[in-house]
């Protein structure tokens, strides 16, 4: 390596060559090799075969070819033999990655701020309409007479920014709901979905048709 | 066209989403192919292997706690898979292999550089190194793995890694040497 004052600092960006190539190392570290590179012209020769085996080894490993179909046969007929999984419900993380997986940044940027101004809006709608249960003849809340405070099934749902006062009424009225609590954080609000528990292949049945509705923009089941 | 992460195709995989699994075997079954042929040698063998891989990936997806990259994860079940192979094997079927893997070295360095370009003897001598040696030299480049990474897979400290890495690119060189390339490192 290198034979200077500055030998082992020389020595160690020597080691980070193959990731520099790559293009794997962190932001700080790159920029040392850089700055390395630019005033070390024996580095530099050295990085050069460094491409060069990084650019061998791509070839190499791309001539190798692909499985035959048989792999893929294989795995899919052992995993049709494996026993029924029961359907586990993701993590709150895994469905907000996933909800954020399918959103560019650029309609990530217009969503925040759409959704920031809906929830401050649906708060306030959604606050007025369970204020006005029992009077208005829709649907009921949480504080009806005819159901105990507990007793049900109940879902966490929030709703689309883009759905009205009137969607989110209409939605209440025709599936039988009421919210029991909400809008905590990110807008979310706890409904009760039915009078009585139910059993979990009919709320899987029920998170699919909620999330298939346009109202909801996020639902799960809770306790 | 937006696609879904690894990290979700694996949160679906864990319900039992024959889909993602589609989805994720199409995107990697490749690379992990490569990655484990390069180390068990053997075409039968590695595709055996990525099913054993992938499978194993479908059983323990509901464990993936996200703490590296899921191909970073699928890496490090492939190489205990390919290990385990290579341990299984009868002797004198690894003694084949390798007397196929350095029975190209017969020629002398001048008639190897007359028959082949430099690229090509820089391949045949990335072929040539130990299996220690291919593994670092192919997660680093072909797989893209940082240091951290490779420890992972591996099971190393990042230190050894690196150390790894620079004895392997020795090697190389030596190797070149003796079919009279001399890159005048290290």
């Amino acid at each position: 390596m290198t034979s200077d004052k500055n030998a082992p600092e020389m020595d160690s960006i020597e080691e980070l060559l193959p990731w520099h190539a790559a293009g794997t190392l962190s932001r700080r570290d790159a920029e040392r090799v850089e700055a390395a590179l630019a005033r070390d012209p024996e580095l530099a020769r050295r990085f050069a075969l460094v491409r060069e085996e990084f650019g061998a080894t791509i070839t190499l490993n791309e001539t190798l070819g692909a499985p035959s179909a048989r792999a893929m046969e294989d795995l899919f007929a052992r995993i049709d033999a494996e026993p029924a999984r029961a359907r586990r419900a993701p993590g709150f993380g895994a469905r907000i990655a996933a909800f954020f997986d399918g959103l560019t940044p650029r309609t990530l940027a217009w969503a925040s701020a759409a959704a920031v101004l809906a929830i401050v809006l649906q708060a306030g709608l959604i606050g007025v309409m369970v204020s006005k249960s029992g009077t208005t003849g829709g649907y009921e809340t949480a504080s009806a007479p005819t159901t105990a405070p507990g007793v049900g099934a109940f879902t966490i749902i929030r709703f689309a920014p883009q759905a009205t006062m009137d969607d989110i009424n209409r939605f209440m009225e025709m599936n039988h709901f009421s919210v029991v609590a909400g809008p905590s954080g990110g807008g979310l609000y706890k409904v009760r979905v039915a009078d009585a528990p139910l059993a979990s292949s009919d709320m899987s049945a029920l998170m699919q048709k909620l999330q298939a509705d346009k109202v909801v923009g996020f639902a799960a089941p809770t306790r | 066209m937006q696609t879904s992460s690894d990290e979700v195709l694996i949160s679906r995989i864990a319900n039992g989403d024959r889909l993602a699994m589609q989805v994720l075997f199409a995107r990697h079954h490749v690379r992990v192919y490569r990655f484990v042929l390069r180390l068990v040698r053997n075409e039968a063998t590695a595709e055996d292997l990525i099913s054993e891989v992938f499978l194993d990936v479908w059983r323990q997806a509901a464990k993936f706690e996200g703490r590296s990259a899921v191909s970073t994860w699928m890496l490090g079940i492939a190489r205990f898979k390919a290990l385990s192979a290579l341990r299984r094997k009868p002797e004198q079927e690894l003694d084949e292999e390798t007397a196929a893997a350095i029975e190209d070295h017969s020629d002398d360095p001048e008639v190897t550089l007359a028959k082949k370009d430099k690229g090509a003897v820089l391949r045949e001598c990335l072929t040539g190194l130990s299996a220690e040696h291919r593994e670092i030299v192919d997660l680093v480049y072909y797989h893209e793995k940082s240091v951290e990474e490779v420890a992972q897979i591996v099971g190393i400290p990042e230190a050894t890694v690196k150390t790894r890495m620079f004895y392997a690119r020795k090697k190389l060189s030596e190797l070149l040497k003796e079919r009279g390339i001399d890159r005048g490192w290290p």
